[in-house]
C-alpha cells in the first residue's frame, strides 16, 4: 500500500473530503460555521471531481435547512446516497424530517459544525446545543474531537448508516475544530471502499420507491398500530454500538487509527475521571495525561457514540477504580435535572447500580457541569478545576467552569496560570488586521511547514465582530508530535504584531512567555521605538525579558514594489527569528513558496517578492532594551468618563478584551442592551478620511446621504456660536439667500470613518482650478485627527435642526435630520448601510425594526457595540433579531401589538372622555401624523394625557397610561438581505405582503448571502459566479417587485441609491405613509460583488443604466385617482449590460473559468434584460381600466 | 487581374488584410473575416500590461475583505482564481490556424522585457505566420528622452528577433522624431516589415463632470495622410514590407496605400463601420480601379507614387501650410 497522504486541512474539509466523495446528492444551506463545507461540495461538483461512485455528486441549493433536509429525504427515499451539512438554527429546522428519515430507518449522514443556538442572543461560535436539540429525533449522534477524526468519522458515519439503517449525525465542534487547521492523515479511495459495503449500497438503493417494486411509505396511522409501529426500530438501534465498533474496528485495521466508543486516556486505574465528547476531550486528554505524569490518578472518558448511548460500554471503560465522575456538557438546558450527557452516565450507573454491586464495585459519585458554550475557552486550568472539584469532599454538581458566576455560585475557579503546553512545541501568536494579510500568511506558514512529514502543525484564527477594520489573532503551534491542545495559545515562545497601533489598544504580550521573541512592524527605528511604546508594553517587555526586533515593513514592501503586502515581508522574519526551521532552509521555504505562487504572474512579480524576502533580512533589527519603562504618556481611555455606567463596566470591558473576565451578574438577564454604544467605540481604522472644502461645497447633502457609517454630519447654526469654535473650525454661511446669520458645518467624525471614500465620488462640486479636488477629500487621518477631535466636541454641542423645521423631501434636507443608526462595524463602503441610516433618519424616533439574521443583524446588533442609537430626547430605533427565517411574520407581530395597543390606547382615551375633556380626547382621536409638526404635536398631547392620567387611581386609567404611547404612529420597518426575502423568509414575506397591515419591507439586496460568505441566493443574477454556484448561476433571479405587485394592494419600490437619490428618498418616505404593506428593494452593492467598493455607487448607476435594476414605484394609492400605479423612474437604457457586469468579478470569473457558457449566460441575459425593461415601460405606460 | 503581394515574406492573394482589432477575438470572428476575403488576419493584440493588470485585479477582489470576519472568510467559490497567462489567446491562433488557410498574424503589446520576449516565443510556438509588435507606450515622464523610446523599440525589436523564427513587424507610433531614421534600425534589428501607423487612445474631457474619459473613435478616411506620406517616404527607401493601416474607408485608400508603396493595406474601422463583407467591396473597387486605369497587377503600381517615383518630391518635404499657399494661386492666373 502506498505511503498515506497526508494534508494540512480545516476541520471542514476534512469532513467535506470523505463526504463528498460518499455522496450522491448534496443538499445545501449556508450557515456559519459549517458553510465551507457545503461550499467545497459545490466547486468540486462545478469541477467534474467524481465520488467514489465514479460520478460527480448533484448538488443542490436550497432555500433553507428546512427545504434541505426536505431534499434529503426525497433523495433518500429515491435510493440515492444523501448528505448535507449544517450548524445550529439550521439544524433545529431540520428537526421535522429528522424525525421522518429516522423513523422510516433511513440510512443517511447529516454533518453537522455544532454551534450555540440563538435564546438571548445569536452566537455563530461553537458548543453542543444544536446537536443536543436533535438526540431525540432518532438519530445516531457521532462525535470527532478534532480534524484528523472530523475526517475520519465522517467515513465511520457513512459506512456504519448504511450497516445500521440508522441516520447519523455525525458532529464537530463549530470553529474549534470546523476552522482549525491541523496535519490529517488522508483516507484514500481504497480505504474508503474497505470501510463502505457495496453491497450495502445497493441495498440501500433496493429500498428506494420505485414504480416497478411499488410500496407505500408514510403512512397515517391510528391509536391501534403507531405505537407498536414506533416500538418496531427498537432492534436496529440497540444494533448500531456493535456496528460502529465494527467500522472503528475496519478504519483502524487500515489506517492505524483506533477509536472506540468511550475511549479512557489517563492514569489506567484513574480514580477521578471527567467524561464529555468533542474538542474539549482533547484538551482534557492532555491535562490528564499531565497530571498523571506527575502520580495523580485521573483519567479522560471521550465519547464518540453519544447516541445510541450505550451503557454497558460506558461502564466497561471506565476503570473499577473510578471514585469519582465529573461529566461535562457543552450545552445548558435550563430547567432539567442535569444536562443531556450527565443525565445518561447517571441513568447508566443507576441502571446498572445491583450488576455492579455483586461485581463489588464502588458506586462513584457522579457530578455534571457546563462548559465551553459558544467557543468559551476550555483550558487545561479549567481541567484541572474540575480535577479539583471532584476531590473535594462534597462536590457541586450543576457547576460550570470558564466562567464567574456570582448569581448562582456555581462556577469553578481555575487558576489561569495553570499551563499544560507540552515540551517541544513551538507557540506563536500574530496580532494584524484583517486586510493586512497576517492570517494568510499564517496558513501558509503551516502549509509550508506541514509539507515536512516530520512536523505537526495547529493553526487557530480569532476574528473580531467587525466587518472593516477587524482585528485578527492567529495562533500557531507547531512540534514533532500530533497537537492536541484545543485552545488558544498562552505561552508564546513568538509574538508577532503586525500592527503598531494595536499596541495601544490591545495587551499583545500578555500571551508572551517569559524569554520569547517579540516581532513588531514599526514605522519607528530600533534607535527610536522604545520612546514610542506604551509603558504598559515597555514594562511587559523588560518584566518578561523579551527579545524585541522591528522591521518597517509598509517601507519594505514599498520599496520592493509591493506597496501594502507586508505579510511576505513579516512571515519572512517569522521564519528567520522562531527557529520551527533552520534560518536558511526556512527562506528557501518561503521563497519556493513564492515561486508556486507567483509563477504563472510572471517572473517579476516573482522578483519582487523574492527582494521583498531579502529586504525583510537586511531590515530587521534587533532592539536594545534601557533598565527600566521610560514612557509617561498616559494611555487613552478606552471610553469617556461621560459614558453611561454600563458602558463604563461592561462594553468597555469587552472593548478592552476583558468580556471573559465578566461575571454573570453583569450581564443583562433577557439579552436587553441599551442602545447607542457604538458611539463609543472610536476604532479609528481609517488610514485616509474625508477633508470638507466649505469654500468649494454646494451644501448639497450627498455625502452624507451615502455615508455607510453616518460620519459626515450637516448642522445650521447661527453666527454667534462661533465665538466658543475652536481654532481652525470649518463653516460656511448657508447656501440659501436670506439667512445671513446662519453657518453652515459639515463635520467628519474621523475616528469613527472607515475611509471608503464613497462620499467624495458621490461629490458633484469640483475645483474650478484643479478639477481633482472636490467639496470633500480623502487626507491622511493623521494630518487632520487632532483638529477633527477638536471640531467634534464643539460641533457636537450645536444645536440639531428641529425635524419640523427639516425639508424630509430632499435629499439636502435630510443631511439635516440626525442618524439614529451610526457608526456600524459594516464593511468599508457598505451598500447597505445608508439606506438602513436613511430609514433611521426619516423615521428613526418612533421606529421599530425586525432584523432578518445576517449583514444587518450583524452590523446591526453583535457586541461589543451596537449602532442603533437615541436623540437627544431618548428616543430612537427600538430593534430586535429574532431569527434569519421568520423575520416578515416577527415583524408583523411587532405591527399587530401597536395595532392593537393603539385601538386599546383610543378606546381607553373615548371612554375617559369625560374625565379628559372634549377637547384632548378629540384631538387625541383624529389627529392627523403625516407630517413631522403633526407628530410632534401629537407627541405633546399624548404627554399632556400622560400627566392627566398619573394623577387618576383607576385600573382603566393604569392600563391606558401602558399603552397612550401607541397614540403616536409607529413605524415598523422589517429589514433584511435577500437570502431572507428571496429564500429562507420568502414564504413569510409573501404571507405578510397578503395582509393588509401597515408594515413596511426593506429588502438590502445584494444578490448574494453576504454575511456567510457570497452563496448564491434567488436574487443572484444570471451568469454570476457565487458560493453555491461556482459554475455561474443558470437562471435568472426572482423579479420580487413584479411578484409583490401582482397582489395589487401591496406599496412596492426598487430603488438604488447610487443612481437615484432622490428616487430612493422618495420611494422611503411613500412606503412609509402608504397605509398598507410595503416593499422597497433596495440594490446594495457588496464585497461579494469583487468591485472596488469606492466605486459601488458607480456600480449601482451602472445597474440601473443598463436597465438591469429598472426603478419603480408602484402605489396603488395612485389607482384611486385612476391614474397608473406603476411609476418607472429609470429612463431607457443608455449603456450595455455588458458594461455593468464586465466592471464586476462575481460576472469576470466564469469568462475565465468557462468562457462559452459566460458568453451564452450573457447573451441570454441581455434578452432576459431587455425583456425585463420592455415589461416595466409597458406595464408602466398602461392606462387603469376604469 | 492580379492583385498577388508579398507581406513579410508571405504569399497574399491581394493586399487588403483584416488589421489588429475585435473582430478577431473569437474563431467564428476569425472565420467570418477570412470568408468575406481577408488577404490576412492580424489577430486583436494580446496586451501584456491587461494579463497582469487582470490578473492582479482578480488576485485583488477575489481576496478582498477575506480573512477577516469568522462568518465570511472568503467571498468567492476557489475558482478562476489562478493567474491566467496567455493560453486563451494562443489557443485562438493554434484553432484559428486549423480553421483558415488565410495567413494568421499574431499581435503582441508587451510591456517588460520578458513579456515581449517570452510571449512572442508561445505565439510563435502557436503557429502564428508572423507576429505583429504592437509598440504603443506613451512616454508621460518628460524626462524620458526621444532617443531612449527609440532606443527602447530597437532594443524589443532585437530580443524579439532573437526569440521567435516567424517573421516580424513592428507597428509604430507616428511620433518620432525622424521615422526614417527609425525604420532603418528597426529593420537593421531584425524587423521584417512596419506597420505605419499605430493609433492612440485619445482622451476626451466630459465637460459636465470635469472627468478625463479615455476613447477611441474609428479611423476616418482623412486620417490617411500620415501613414501614406511616411509610406510614400520610405518605399523603396527602406528594405522591408510596409502595411499602411489608418484611414482605409473604400478602395480609394486602398488604392492610394498601394501607390504610396505597401504592400498591404490594413483595416477594421471599415469592417466595424460596414460589416466584414466590406472586405470584398475594398478587394473588389482595387480590382476595377486597376482595370479602369489599364493596370496588369498590384505589382506594378506599388510604390509608384512614392517619394522616389512621384513626378513632384518636394510635394512630400514641403510643409503643408506653405503648399496650400501655393496652390491657392493659379500659376496661369497671374
Amino acid at each position: 500500500m502506498d505511503e498515506p497522504r497526508v494534508a494540512m486541512l480545516e476541520g471542514n474539509e476534512a469532513c467535506a473530503h470523505v463526504a463528498y466523495r460518499l455522496a450522491e446528492v448534496c443538499a445545501i444551506y449556508p450557515i456559519t460555521p459549517s458553510s465551507p463545507m457545503a461550499e467545497l461540495a459545490d466547486q468540486w461538483a462545478s469541477e467534474g471531481r467524481p465520488n467514489l461512485f465514479g460520478n460527480v455528486p448533484d448538488v443542490i441549493e436550497m432555500q433553507s435547512e428546512a427545504g434541505a433536509a426536505g431534499v434529503v429525504h426525497g433523495s433518500l427515499q429515491a435510493g440515492a446516497l444523501t448528505t448535507s451539512f449544517t450548524a445550529s438554527q439550521g439544524l433545529l429546522l431540520m428537526i421535522p424530517n429528522l424525525y421522518r428519515i429516522a423513523g422510516e430507518l433511513t440510512p443517511a449522514v447529516i454533518h453537522v459544525a455544532a454551534r450555540a443556538l440563538a435564546t438571548h442572543a445569536l452566537s455563530i461560535f461553537g458548543d453542543h446545543q444544536d446537536v443536543m436539540a436533535v438526540r431525540s429525533t432518532g438519530w445516531a449522534l457521532l462525535a470527532s474531537g478534532s480534524v484528523q477524526e472530523a475526517h475520519d468519522f465522517a467515513a465511520v458515519a457513512h459506512a456504519a448508516t448504511l450497516e445500521a439503517r440508522i441516520p447519523f449525525l455525525h458532529f464537530f465542534d463549530g470553529f474549534r475544530t470546523s476552522h482549525e487547521i491541523s496535519r490529517v492523515t488522508l483516507l484514500s479511495d481504497d480505504d474508503l471502499r474497505a470501510l463502505v459495503d457495496d453491497a450495502l449500497v445497493i441495498a440501500h438503493r433496493g429500498r428506494a420507491l420505485d414504480p416497478d417494486h411499488p410500496v407505500i411509505r408514510g403512512t397515517a396511522q391510528n391509536p391501534d398500530v403507531y405505537f407498536q409501529a414506533r416500538e418496531a426500530v427498537s432492534p436496529f438501534y440497540a444494533r448500531v454500538p456493535a456496528v460502529v465498533e465494527t467500522a472503528f474496528e475496519r478504519l483502524a485495521e487500515r489506517t492505524g487509527r483506533r477509536y472506540g466508543l468511550f475511549d479512557l486516556f489517563g492514569a489506567p486505574e484513574a480514580e477521578r475521571v471527567i467524561v464529555l465528547m468533542g474538542s474539549g476531550a482533547e484538551t482534557a486528554r492532555e491535562t490528564a495525561d499531565w497530571l498523571t505524569a506527575r502520580g495523580e490518578r485521573v483519567g479522560v472518558l471521550q465519547v464518540r457514540l453519544f447516541r445510541p448511548f450505550s451503557a454497558e460500554r460506558l461502564l466497561a471503560a471506565l476503570p473499577p477504580s473510578v471514585r469519582a465522575i465529573a461529566v461535562l456538557d457543552r450545552t445548558k438546558e435550563p430547567g432539567a435535572l442535569g444536562e443531556p450527557l450527565y443525565t445518561d452516565v447517571v441513568t447508566a450507573f443507576a441502571t446498572s447500580r445491583e450488576r455492579r454491586a455483586r461485581a463489588g464495585l464502588v458506586e462513584p459519585r457522579i457530578i455534571g457541569g457546563r462548559y465551553g458554550l459558544a467557543s468559551k475557552e476550555f483550558t487545561p486550568a479549567m481541567v484541572k478545576a474540575v480535577f479539583d472539584e471532584l476531590e473535594r469532599p462534597e462536590p457541586r454538581s450543576g457547576f460550570t467552569v470558564g466562567i464567574v458566576d456570582d448569581v448562582s455560585g456555581t462556577s469553578l475557579e481555575h487558576d489561569p496560570g495553570f499551563s499544560t503546553e507540552p515540551e517541544g512545541v513551538r507557540r506563536a501568536v500574530f496580532f494584524g488586521l484583517g486586510s493586512d494579510g497576517t492570517v494568510g500568511a499564517n496558513k501558509n506558514t503551516i502549509k509550508i511547514l506541514g509539507e515536512d512529514p516530520a512536523i505537526f502543525a495547529q493553526g487557530y484564527f480569532v476574528y473580531d465582530s467587525k466587518k472593516s477594520g477587524s482585528q485578527t489573532v492567529s495562533h500557531l503551534r507547531f512540534g514533532r508530535e500530533r497537537i492536541r491542545s484545543a485552545y488558544l495559545v498562552r505561552d508564546a515562545h513568538f509574538v508577532g504584531c503586525h500592527q503598531f497601533g494595536l499596541l495601544e489598544r490591545t495587551d499583545v504580550l500578555a500571551c508572551a512567555a517569559p524569554g520569547a521573541t517579540v516581532l513588531l512592524n514599526s514605522p519607528h527605528g530600533p534607535e527610536t521605538v522604545w520612546d514610542e511604546l506604551p509603558r504598559a508594553v515597555q514594562e511587559q517587555l523588560l518584566g518578561k525579558r523579551l527579545r524585541l526586533f522591528v522591521i518597517d515593513a509598509a517601507r519594505v514592501a514599498r520599496e520592493a514594489g509591493l506597496a501594502g503586502r507586508i505579510n511576505t515581508i513579516l512571515q519572512t522574519c517569522f521564519f528567520a527569528l522562531s527557529g520551527v526551521l533552520p534560518r536558511d532552509e526556512a527562506i528557501d521555504e518561503i521563497k519556493a513558496a513564492i515561486g508556486k505562487s507567483y509563477d504563472r504572474k510572471g517572473s517579476d512579480v516573482v522578483r519582487r517578492n523574492f527582494e521583498a524576502v531579502d529586504h525583510a533580512l537586511a531590515n530587521l533589527h534587533p532592539v536594545e532594551l534601557p533598565a527600566r519603562a521610560t514612557s509617561t504618556r498616559a494611555p487613552r481611555e478606552t471610553v469617556p468618563k461621560t459614558a453611561p455606567e454600563f458602558v463604563r463596566s461592561v462594553t468597555a470591558a469587552l472593548l478592552e478584551g476583558r468580556g471573559d473576565a465578566l461575571p454573570v451578574s453583569a450581564m443583562p438577564v433577557d439579552g436587553t442592551f441599551p442602545s447607542g454604544t457604538a458611539r463609543y467605540e472610536k476604532r479609528s481604522i481609517a488610514a485616509f478620511v474625508p477633508l470638507w472644502e466649505p469654500d468649494l461645497c454646494i451644501q448639497c447633502g450627498n455625502c452624507g446621504f451615502v455615508c455607510p457609517h453616518g460620519v459626515i454630519r450637516a448642522k445650521l447654526f447661527h453666527a454667534d456660536h462661533r465665538t466658543s469654535a475652536p481654532e481652525g473650525f470649518l463653516c460656511a454661511p448657508i447656501d440659501i439667500r436670506g439667512f445671513p446669520e446662519t453657518r453652515f458645518a459639515l463635520h467628519v467624525h474621523a475616528d469613527d470613518c472607515t475611509g471608503c471614500g464613497l462620499c467624495v465620488e458621490v461629490c458633484p462640486a469640483k475645483s474650478k482650478a484643479e478639477t481633482r479636488k472636490r467639496a470633500i477629500n480623502m487626507v491622511p487621518k493623521e494630518t487632520v485627527l487632532e483638529h477633527a477631535r477638536r471640531s467634534e466636541t464643539f460641533f457636537e454641542t450645536l444645536p440639531v435642526t428641529p425635524r419640523p423645521r427639516v425639508d424630509f423631501s430632499t435629499v439636502r434636507g435630510t443631511q439635516f435630520l440626525e442618524p439614529l443608526f451610526e457608526f456600524s462595524g459594516a464593511c468599508a463602503g457598505c451598500g447597505e448601510t445608508p439606506y438602513v441610516k436613511l430609514v433611521s433618519q426619516l423615521f428613526g424616533d418612533r421606529l421599530l425594526v425586525a432584523n432578518a439574521t445576517g449583514c444587518s443583524s450583524i452590523y446591526g446588533g453583535n457586541l461589543p457595540t451596537t449602532p442603533w442609537t437615541v436623540n437627544a430626547e431618548g428616543r430612537g430605533p427600538a430593534w430586535s433579531n429574532s431569527l434569519f427565517e421568520d423575520n416578515a411574520e416577527f415583524g408583523l407581530g411587532l405591527r399587530a401589538a401597536a395595532d392593537h395597543h393603539h385601538a386599546h390606547a383610543c378606546a381607553g382615551v373615548r371612554r375617559m372622555k369625560a374625565t379628559l375633556g372634549d377637547d384632548l380626547t378629540e384631538a387625541l382621536l383624529s389627529a392627523p401624523q403625516r407630517t413631522e409638526a403633526e407628530i410632534r404635536a401629537q407627541r405633546d398631547r399624548v404627554e399632556r394625557l400622560r400627566e392627566r392620567l398619573r394623577g387618576i387611581e383607576t385600573r382603566e386609567a393604569r392600563h391606558l397610561l401602558a399603552v397612550v404611547q401607541h397614540l403616536v404612529r409607529r413605524s415598523v420597518w422589517i429589514i433584511g438581505g435577500d437570502g431572507w426575502a428571496y429564500d429562507i423568509g420568502a414564504g413569510g414575506v409573501d404571507h405578510v405582503l397578503a395582509s393588509d397591515r401597515d408594515v413596511n419591507l426593506l429588502v438590502l439586496d445584494t444578490e448574494v448571502y453576504s454575511n456567510t460568505g457570497g452563496q448564491a441566493s434567488k436574487a443572484t443574477p444570471l451568469g454570476a459566479v457565487a458560493k453555491f454556484a461556482s459554475g455561474g448561476k443558470r437562471v435568472e433571479r426572482k423579479d420580487l417587485a413584479l411578484q409583490a405587485i401582482s397582489y395589487g394592494h401591496v406599496y412596492v419600490a426598487r430603488v438604488a441609491m447610487g443612481a437615484n437619490p432622490q428616487q430612493t428618498l422618495l420611494a422611503l418616505r411613500e412606503a412609509e405613509a402608504f397605509p398598507g404593506p410595503a416593499i422597497v428593494l433596495a440594490y446594495s452593492h457588496c464585497i461579494a460583488h469583487g468591485i472596488n467598493m469606492q466605486l459601488g455607487l458607480d456600480q449601482q448607476r451602472r445597474a440601473v443604466h443598463s436597465g438591469y435594476w429598472p426603478l419603480i414605484r408602484y402605489n396603488p394609492g395612485l389607482r384611486e385617482r385612476g391614474e397608473n400605479p406603476l411609476v418607472l423612474d429609470s429612463a431607457d437604457p443608455t449603456i450595455k449590460l455588458r458594461e455593468f457586469t464586465d466592471n464586476e468579478l462575481r460576472f469576470r470569473i466564469l469568462a475565465r473559468t468557462d468562457p462559452a457558457t459566460a458568453e451564452r449566460l450573457l447573451a441570454q441575459a441581455e434578452k432576459s434584460n431587455a425583456q425585463r425593461v420592455w415589461l416595466y415601460e409597458n406595464l408602466a405606460a398602461l392606462r387603469e381600466r376604469e | 487581374m492580379d492583385l498577388r503581394t508579398r507581406y513579410l515574406g508571405l504569399d497574399l492573394a491581394h493586399p487588403v488584410v483584416a488589421s489588429a482589432g475585435p473582430l478577431s477575438r473569437s474563431l467564428d470572428g476569425i472565420r467570418r473575416l477570412e470568408d468575406a476575403g481577408a488577404a490576412a488576419i492580424v489577430l486583436f493584440s494580446l496586451f501584456e500590461e491587461q494579463i497582469q493588470q487582470e490578473n492582479e485585479a482578480f488576485d485583488h477582489l477575489s481576496g478582498f475583505g477575506s480573512e477577516s470576519f469568522a462568518e465570511s472568510l472568503s467571498y468567492f467559490p476557489a475558482v478562476g482564481q489562478d493567474p491566467v497567462g496567455p493560453d486563451r489567446y494562443l489557443e485562438l491562433i493554434r484553432r484559428a490556424r486549423e480553421a483558415v488557410s488565410v495567413p494568421v498574424i499574431g499581435s503582441l503589446n508587451g510591456m517588460t522585457d520578458h513579456g515581449w520576449t517570452s510571449f512572442a516565443r508561445l505565439i510563435g510556438e502557436a503557429g502564428a505566420n508572423a507576429i505583429e509588435l504592437n509598440v504603443f507606450s506613451l512616454p508621460t515622464d518628460p524626462a524620458t528622452s526621444a532617443r531612449d523610446v527609440e532606443q527602447r523599440t530597437v532594443d524589443l525589436v532585437t530580443a524579439v528577433r532573437r526569440a521567435v523564427e516567424i517573421p516580424v513587424s513592428v507597428k509604430l507610433s507616428p511620433f518620432f522624431s525622424a521615422p526614417g531614421e527609425l525604420a532603418n534600425r528597426l529593420v537593421a534589428a531584425g524587423a521584417d516589415g512596419l506597420v505605419l501607423f499605430n493609433r492612440f487612445y485619445q482622451p476626451d474631457f466630459d465637460l459636465d463632470r470635469l472627468e478625463v474619459e479615455p476613447s477611441l473613435d474609428l479611423s476616418r478616411p482623412g486620417e490617411i495622410r500620415l501613414p501614406l506620406l511616411w509610406i510614400a517616404l520610405l518605399h523603396g527607401r527602406v528594405h522591408t514590407s510596409l502595411a499602411g493601416t489608418t484611414g482605409v474607408e473604400s478602395a480609394a485608400e486602398v488604392v492610394k496605400y498601394v501607390l504610396a508603396g505597401a504592400d498591404v493595406a490594413m483595416t477594421t474601422s471599415a469592417l466595424l463601420r460596414h460589416g466584414v463583407d466590406h472586405l470584398q467591396t475594398l478587394v473588389a473597387g482595387l480590382s476595377e480601379w486597376l482595370e479602369r486605369h489599364a493596370c496588369e497587377s498590384v505589382a506594378q503600381i506599388r510604390g509608384s507614387m512614392s517619394l522616389r517615383k512621384v513626378a513632384n518630391p518636394e510635394a512630400f518635404e514641403r510643409a503643408n501650410y506653405v503648399r496650400i499657399l501655393q496652390s491657392y494661386r493659379s500659376p496661369y492666373q497671374g
